[in-house]
């Protein structure tokens, strides 16, 4: 048996430790050496898993199996929308916001309403939570000392009270430093960090003991439980839950970022962007470590107390305790000591915070006794609101746990209060993305979802537990069954979970898009939903400038000055004032003119401390402001539109520059590529030319100086001066036809025409020049056909071509040319071949580009220009074919085009 | 005796007329159609001066001269260029690898002479 002094003991040193940390944390912080890290803060992140995860996720698989999961995949899911946290991150930062409430009103004009409707339903739907971390503590410590009373008397105070007394010291001393409340409380996070730590080693050690010490490992576990139907069961996932499975995975997906608890660790105790980034995979990694051992729990306490009664909630510490690791059990009771007062500390801060600036300042603003005195230091004031609202709401938790008990509005108070929360949804991420989305939307979303919520959540948990009568539950309200609470409009067959998100979820939407768009904005609204919604192109030094330029009257420095040091005291206002005097450029703040960027500094600096609502009408009371009004807000908004349409316009113009600029750049390449190309072909051309010139001048300056050459010699030269003269001719020709092919200018008299007929014209008119060199000339053409699509004289041209380059090359007397016309797969081709010399593959690839002359030897020179090839070719692809050429040396060449066949609706049509 | 003189060029009718013009002038004379053969006449028949055109099959003009030049055996050999080609950049180029001289075609005949005759020293 464990003694109760020991356990004290025990706590008090865990407390002493917590303290310690909190307060290293916060001397670090003040020295400017922060200890907030990514990991600090991905550890922070799991105050999420409270004392009803620690204890409670074990108790929900001894009966749900499996679904305990969603609990784990439903946050992991929620932080992979990185981009949706960052922006409210950066949305936070920039506009001072304190809360989740804050963040909705401030959203939607800077509403006192909407924020104190946040604050209510927030309130409403987390004491009893706050209660049920209570009387987790309370039953944890039953269970330790075996329900032999210890835990209800030390000094005649219950433990739980004592706990409560403790925990309300702790927030006051570390959540309640500043004033200011976006200040970051880095001593409690450093200390909820630790926490998270103790928790997962605590409940990791339980697990491993039970597995390997109390059974055999993992497969031993849960082979055993395959054996038992009962518990085979709870291995299975049900497919009967696939509705309730998903309506606690959006649930615990809503609750990571809308619980007033987690607002404040993602959100206002961010310190860095970045860190999140490290959380989005960490935190769920802590997850998925603190989940691992609760099914072999929940086996392990069902076959270890098999028929006993044993509260399944309690499996963490009764089983080490029922094999006599008492050590282990109170290592696991520490756990659950603080997975509970983590969840309490953090969630008393954020909602004494809301509960101050949101509910009891709009009050205090209104009083006579504020208005009576306006020279008082109301900051000593503030801070005392914040810590009676700490005491207050501990207080409330206590006293629901105390009346409540066993009630069973306690125990499923977790999945209700994420219930109330996930109200908040619509209008948060509404109001991120929507700029029609109005305050009165807002707030009919919120009060449509909180009733139904109400209606069928908490007032039948509340009739369960007896405190109010149950006809209404069972019968609906007036005894009319469409209103049953748990089947409304007769939507039965979901768990009650389920059923209250879908039906308030859907009423908290559609009421807050029907009333959005039947709304107008005000102005103020209107320009909260712009810097909200843009927030990306509102930087911080962009946003201040626009702000200022959207107020307008006159205000005294004076006033502005004592406004804060009310609020703020004479020292911090001091601070504040002289930092903003240095950011903008002055050494003394009391130079600090009474403009537009003075009145936005005070109210932002206000909004910190006292809530952006507040601190708006606070500012609004001390300064002659001009309403202006909402065509003029709109006005002003549309102008910084329309700068950044500009901005984006001449952003694009750029960048059409750049584009034009890199074209003209590979353009100008491109033609200098050209210029470099037309060089060569000059240069080629000259060379050509100049080459029958030279034989021409140089035969006939002989002639002329010397008359007295013979006869013979005479004929002879004059001969090579006729000869190369025609080469001469015919090159310039040929030089023209092809610069009219490249330059596209030349003509084209396309008609129908019969291939075989064009290549025996071409033959007869070319026989002459074979029956001189004694070369024989055979063809296989058919009588009719094939019909082609083409210039008849151009395509003469080409035959001809083949033909007499064939003629060429092969020898006198044993040549063979012969020339086929043929047609398949659409194509007629023209085939012409030779037994000549042949080409190598070299010559084969370079034979169709210009001045490429086939043989090289001075015997066999021949009299071609190089071009007759290129222009071939050219001509044959213009009608869609193809000129090529197959050769072996010494085996003849075969050259042959293509032309597409007329198709044969074109040959009925001529 | 008589200077010899090698013709090398790839284009027959000039051939036929350098060969013509050049023995009307007391030279003894040496044909080559391509790269190679210049160099193996240069080796068999030893001329004074090689008439040498830059754009030929197998070796060209550049290639040829640059062997003649490496090789000390002919030190003494002259070398005119003659091409087709007129762009400063080639004449240049002829020169830079040690042509003696560079005429361009098409050409005069008496300037050729003129340049052969002033090479070899003959006036």
């Amino acid at each position: 048996m464990l003694s109760g002094w020991f356990v004290a003991l025990l706590s008090a040193a865990y407390f002493a430790l917590l303290f310690a940390v909190a307060r290293f944390g916060d001397a670090r912080a003040d020295s400017g050496r922060s200890i907030i890290s990514a990991n600090v803060y991905a550890l922070s992140l799991a105050v999420y898993c409270t004392s009803w995860t620690f204890f409670g996720s074990v108790g929900r698989a001894t009966t749900g199996g499996l679904s305990f999961l969603t609990t784990y995949l439903g946050p992991t899911l929620m932080l992979l929308a990185a981009g949706v946290i960052i922006k409210m991150i950066r949305i936070s930062k920039t506009y001072r916001i304190t809360s989740i409430a804050d963040f909705i009103a401030s959203r939607y004009g800077k509403s006192q309403l909407l924020a104190g409707l946040v604050t209510v339903i927030a309130v409403i739907g987390i004491v009893p939570y706050i209660a049920l971390q209570l009387k987790a503590i309370a039953a944890s410590l039953d269970t330790l000392f075996a329900g032999s009373g210890h835990a209800e008397l030390f000094w005649g105070l219950d433990s739980a009270f004592l706990i409560v007394i403790v925990l309300a010291l702790f927030t006051i001393l570390f959540g309640t430093r500043h004033l200011d409340a976006t200040e970051r409380h880095e001593g409690m996070v450093a200390a909820i960090a630790v926490e998270s730590v103790v928790k997962l080693v605590a409940f990791v050690a339980v697990g491993l003991f039970v597995t390997y010490g109390i059974f055999g490992g993992f497969s031993d576990l849960f082979a055993k439980a395959a054996a038992s139907p009962e518990l085979a069961k709870l291995l299975r996932p049900d497919p009967a839950r696939a509705g309730a499975w998903t309506a606690l995975l959006l649930l615990s997906g809503l609750a990571i970022i809308l619980l007033p608890r987690q607002f404040q660790i993602i959100v206002v105790e961010n310190v860095d962007e970045s860190h999140y980034r490290r959380a989005v995979w960490l935190f769920p990694l802590y997850l998925l470590l603190i989940n691992l051992f609760v099914l072999p729990l929940a086996i392990g306490g069902l076959l270890g107390f098999n028929g006993q009664a044993v509260n399944p909630d309690t499996f963490v510490l009764t089983l080490p305790l029922a094999h006599g690791a008492n050590a282990l059990a109170l290592l696991a009771f520490i756990g659950g000591l603080s997975a509970a007062t983590g969840m309490i500390i953090v969630e008393t801060i954020a909602l004494s915070t809301m509960v101050c600036n949101d509910l009891a300042m709009p009050w205090l603003l209104r009083s006579k006794w504020f208005q009576a005195d306006r020279r008082q230091d109301l900051s000593g004031l503030l801070i005392g609101i914040r810590r009676a609202a700490i005491a207050l709401i501990l207080f409330l938790g206590y006293i629901y746990f105390r009346a409540a008990g066993e009630a069973y509005a306690l125990v499923g108070i977790g999945l209700i209060s994420q219930a109330a929360v996930a109200q908040f949804a619509p209008a948060l991420f509404g109001g991120m993305y929507w700029k029609q989305g109005t305050r009165a939307g807002a707030v009919a979303g919120l009060c449509a979802g909180f009733t139904v919520w109400l209606y069928t959540l908490l007032l039948p948990s509340f009739a369960k537990s007896g405190w109010i009568g149950l006809e209404f539950v069972e019968q609906g309200l007036f005894g009319w069954s469409w209103l049953h609470p748990q089947a409304l409009f007769g939507l039965s067959g979901l768990d009650e979970i389920s059923h209250c998100l879908w039906w308030s979820l859907l009423a908290n939407t559609a009421a807050y898009l029907a009333v959005s768009l039947l709304t107008k904005p005000d102005a103020v609204a209107a320009s909260q939903a712009e810097r909200f919604v843009d927030i990306s192109r509102h930087s911080h030094a962009n946003a201040n400038s626009q702000q200022a330029r959207l107020w307008r009257g006159k205000a005294s420095s004076t006033a502005l000055v004592e406004l804060l040091e009310r609020f703020l005291g004479a020292a911090r206002a001091n601070q504040q004032l002289a930092a903003h005097a240095q950011a903008r450029g002055l050494a003394d703040w009391r130079e600090l003119p009474a403009d537009a960027a003075f009145v936005h500094f005070a109210e932002a600096e206000l909004a910190g401390a006292i809530g952006s609502a507040s601190a708006r009408v606070m500012v609004a009371s001390v300064a002659e402001e001009d309403n202006l009004g909402l065509e003029e807000v709109l006005d002003i908004l549309d102008e910084a539109t329309q700068v950044r349409a500009y901005s984006r316009e001449l952003e694009a113009k750029q960048q059409e520059l750049e584009a034009a600029t890199a074209e003209l750049r590979s353009a100008n390449d491109r033609l200098r590529e050209l210029d470099k190309m037309k060089d060569d072909f000059i240069s080629t051309v000259t060379h050509e030319l100049r080459t029958p010139l030279t034989s021409i001048r140089a035969l006939s300056e002989m002639l002329h100086e010397d008359p007295d050459i013979e006869a013979a010699d005479r004929t002879r030269f004059l001969n090579i001066i006729v000869n190369e003269a025609e080469r001469l001719t015919r090159l310039i020709n040929q030089i023209l036809d092809m610069a009219k092919l490249d330059s596209g200018r030349a003509e084209w008299e396309t008609r129908e025409l019969d291939l075989g007929e064009l290549a025996r014209e071409a033959m007869d008119s070319l026989c002459q020049l074979f029956r001189e060199k004694n070369v024989m000339l055979d063809s296989t053409v058919p009588e009719h056909g094939p019909l082609v699509l083409a210039d008849r004289d151009r395509l003469m041209q080409v035959i001809i071509n083949l033909l007499s380059n064939a003629v060429k090359f092969v020898a006198g007397g044993a040549g063979r040319v012969s020339v086929t016309v043929s047609a398949a797969d659409g194509l007629a081709r023209v085939a012409v071949a030779d037994n000549g010399p042949g080409l190598t593959a070299e010559e084969c690839s370079v034979v169709f580009e210009k001045f490429r002359q086939g043989g090289n030897t001075m015997t066999d020179k021949p009299q071609g220009t190089g071009l007759g090839l290129p222009i071939s070719r050219q001509i044959v692809e213009y009608f869609g074919g193809n000129l090529s050429v197959e050769s072996q040396p010494g085996k003849g060449a075969c050259f042959f085009f293509t032309v597409p066949l007329l198709a044969p609706e074109e040959q009925s049509e001529k | 005796m008589a200077h010899k003189i090698l013709i090398v060029d790839d284009e027959p009718n000039i051939v036929i007329s350098l060969e013509f013009l050049l023995k009307k002038e007391g030279f003894e004379i040496a044909l080559a159609g391509d790269g190679d053969e210049a160099l193996a006449q240069v080796a068999a028949f030893n001329p004074d001066l090689v008439l040498l055109d830059v754009m030929m099959p197998k070796k060209s003009g550049y290639e040829v001269c640059e062997i003649l030049r490496a090789d000390p055996q002919h030190g003494g050999l002259l070398i005119l260029m003659l091409t087709a080609k007129g762009r400063d950049t080639e004449v240049a180029k002829g020169l830079a690898i040690g042509a003696d001289a560079y005429m361009t075609k098409p050409f005069s005949t008496k300037e050729l002479i003129a340049k052969v005759k002033h090479l070899l020293g003959v006036v």
